[in-house]
């Protein structure tokens, strides 16, 4: 029985050894794992953008953003002088924070009048702004506690010398499933699209229909549009599906333009199918485009800010998370749902969507030849 | 020889890597002819039907293909061209008639329900029509792709060991098909390991390793081969095969029932190599087969496809 079994080891070890897919799982999950858990993920992101908007520039002022600072929470990446300029940047999402400092502020509080103090917070992800938000009040008032000394001691007794206001923008309750309901539409769509479209090429190269398809007058382009359409209309079924469970089961509230949301849902599609087709030309069976499928999933899921806070990655891991379409179209869906995004603020990410489709698409059509071998 | 030939290729060459699978490959096939296309496996027969087909871009060479350039017009050539691959090419998952409907469709054929129909009625598939072709057997297989690749009524058809798993009759009946398509003008081009189908073709071409070596109707082939058989029967004769190999003047010994088939190329030197076993085995003349020509030529050749194994 040992003989047997070992004969059936050292083929399957021979059989593995041969099949560069099964080498490269085995090495790189471990690997990605590993830089994704241990490096990339983190659950309590520091350093995220705050944009201040202080109207009284005073010492107590300046004391409260140093304060801010030093709890290593936030950069001060902006200093919004205009009234409103504060929310036009969490709208654009190059400020996640905003603290509004009242114009005579010091004043209301040397006279003990607890001024108050607005901190506006994109709550779009609770998730990634509930650690720094904790971290606020404390910070301000051991801030204001060094500041006010001899016989202004006395304000920070009682309640405390200010009155903190927190603003959460587009997601007051701090809502998760506000943030991640419109981000599965971007994972939904990844793990259909891109897998299925992937198989369904490799499947006509494995079970030979594909010879037979290219001695007929089809053109190349008329195999990938064909095989495309039918699962373009399948990623429309379920994104109707994720909006209408959005809206129905979750309550997740839809701000902007849905017609707008359709334009980049399109674009996106796009570039998942043509993603796949293009893994399609690289892979030589199924199994194969299964596990190339999983190889752009996980981080899909992982890094693309789905999952995780995306400003809580290091920096070399966000550039390599800029490389996935899924980043800038969570981007996107969350911005037009939630935020209200005209087309004007879509223009980025979906630019770079298009360069990406343009992408993907040279390369599945240079690829895909109307010859076989 | 003044009608323009069905296929005229020259000099088609095919490299895969380091290994030269077509090699200056030169034929011509008039039309209305079946042409069989014989060669060891790994020879660049179905490489050669590729090429023809507009599957595979020739790395050198040039030809005709019903008169269209076998490098620029391929898509004209391929609306003309009807090819059987080696393996079951439909799709399994489609039932028969869907799967005709289909071809029907990509060729943009007219009257596509007639069409199915008829090639339906014509395969005696009309009562099946609905059955998944994946569910059929390995003859039926052979006659729906078959119908498949005629739809559309081309005027060359390829074939590339259609025959390969299927049973006796079922081979009896393709071949009585293939024979009616070219009375009604289809060249066919049949690639077959078969020597009986090879009889069955109008002409042969062998070729081994990428290089013809042996062209003609079979009587020509046999005769260019010059070679000589000799039967011998009597007690044990079957059993003498690796002895008499061996011999000078010997190309090949092979038993046939109780009985030995040699051959070689020289009737005097086969003669003197059986000699030793005249006494109890009495030699009579035979005529050689295609069979002998054929695995003579195999052993002449180098074969040059271990390249890619090693």
């Amino acid at each position: 029985m040992w003989e047997r079994i070992g004969a059936m080891i050292f083929k399957e070890v021979r059989q593995m050894a041969r099949d560069p897919g099964t080498i490269a799982m085995m090495f790189m999950f471990p690997i990605i794992q590993l830089v994704i858990f241990g490096v990339a993920i983190n659950n309590d992101p520091r350093h995220l953008p705050l944009a201040v908007e202080a109207n009284d520039n005073s010492a107590y002022s300046r004391a409260i953003v140093g304060a801010l600072r030093a709890t290593s929470y936030f950069d001060v990446t902006e200093v919004a002088s205009r009234y409103g300029e504060g929310d036009q940047l969490i709208a654009e999402g190059k400020a996640q924070f905003v603290l509004t400092v009242p114009t005579d502020f010091s004043r209301a509080l040397v006279r003990g009048e607890r001024p108050q103090l607005l901190l506006t917070v994109d709550a779009t992800d609770p998730a990634s702004t509930g650690p720094a938000v904790a971290a606020v009040g404390e910070a301000v008032n051991q801030a204001l506690a060094r500041e006010l000394t001899g016989p202004l001691a006395a304000r920070l007794a009682g309640p405390g010398p200010v009155t903190f206001v927190l603003h959460r923008s587009y997601n007051p309750e701090g809502i998760t499933s506000h943030n991640t309901v419109p981000g599965l539409l971007a994972i939904i769509l990844s793990m259909t699209m891109v897998a299925l479209t992937a198989m369904s090429v490799t499947r006509e190269t494995e079970q030979g229909t594909m010879e037979n398809l290219l001695a007929t007058p089809l053109r190349p382009i008329e195999v990938m549009v064909g095989k495309i359409v039918p699962y373009f209309a399948m990623g429309f079924v379920q994104v109707l599906v994720v909006l209408a469970a959005a809206a129905l089961i979750f309550k997740v509230p839809f701000v902007g333009s849905m017609a707008l949301l359709m334009a980049v849902t399109l674009l996106f599609t796009l570039v998942c199918l043509a993603l796949g087709f293009t893994m399609s030309t690289l892979v030589s069976s199924q199994v194969q485009a299964m596990q190339a499928s999983m190889f752009y999933l996980m981080p899909s899921i992982l890094l693309s800010g789905f999952a995780f806070p995306f400003r809580g990655m290091p920096r070399p891991i966000q550039w390599m998370a800029e490389l996935l379409p899924p980043t800038h179209y969570i981007r996107l869906v969350r911005g037009i749902m939630l935020k209200g995004w005209d087309w004007r603020l879509a223009v980025p990410e979906s630019t770079v969507m298009l360069a990406m489709l343009l992408a993907f698409g040279t390369i599945a059509v240079r690829r895909y030849r109307d010859t076989v071998a | 020889m003044n009608e323009t030939p069905a296929i005229a290729v020259r000099g088609l060459t095919k490299r895969f890597g380091a290994r030269t699978v077509v090699d200056d490959f030169d034929l011509i096939v008039q039309p209305g002819r079946i042409c069989g296309f014989l060669g060891p496996n790994g020879s660049g027969k179905t490489t050669t039907l590729r090429m023809i087909c507009g599957l595979l871009i020739p790395d050198a060479g040039e030809g005709e293909v019903l008169g269209l350039d076998l490098r620029t017009q391929r898509r004209a050539i391929k609306h003309q061209i009807g090819y059987m691959t080696q393996k079951f090419g439909l799709f399994s998952d489609l039932s028969i008639a869907e799967n005709l409907e289909f071809i029907a469709r990509v060729y943009g054929l007219d009257n596509r329900k007639a069409r199915v129909d008829a090639a339906l009625e014509r395969l005696g598939l009309a009562t099946r029509a609905d059955q998944l072709a994946g569910k059929l057997s390995g003859g039926w297989k052979q006659r729906l792709a078959l119908a498949a690749a005629v739809l559309h009524e081309p005027k060359i058809l390829l074939l590339d060991e259609p025959t390969a798993g299927v049973d006796p009759q079922a081979r009896r009946e393709f071949w009585d098909q293939i024979h009616a398509l070219a009375r009604d003008g289809m060249t066919v081009l049949v690639s077959t390991h078969y020597m009986d189908e090879a009889e069955r073709c109008h002409e042969i071409a062998y070729i081994a390793y990428g290089v013809m070596l042996a062209r003609g109707t079979t009587d020509q082939v046999i005769a260019a081969s010059g070679l000589y058989a000799l039967q011998g029967d009597g007690p044990g004769a079957d059993r003498l095969s690796a002895e008499i190999e061996g011999r000078p003047g010997v190309a090949m010994a092979a038993p046939f029932g109780t009985s030995l088939h040699v051959c070689g190329p020289d009737p005097a030197a086969l003669r003197k190599a059986v000699e030793p076993w005249a006494d109890r085995i009495r030699w009579s003349e035979a005529e050689p087969t295609l069979e002998d020509v054929f695995i003579n030529l195999m052993r002449t050749a180098t074969d040059n496809s271990v390249l890619e194994t090693a």
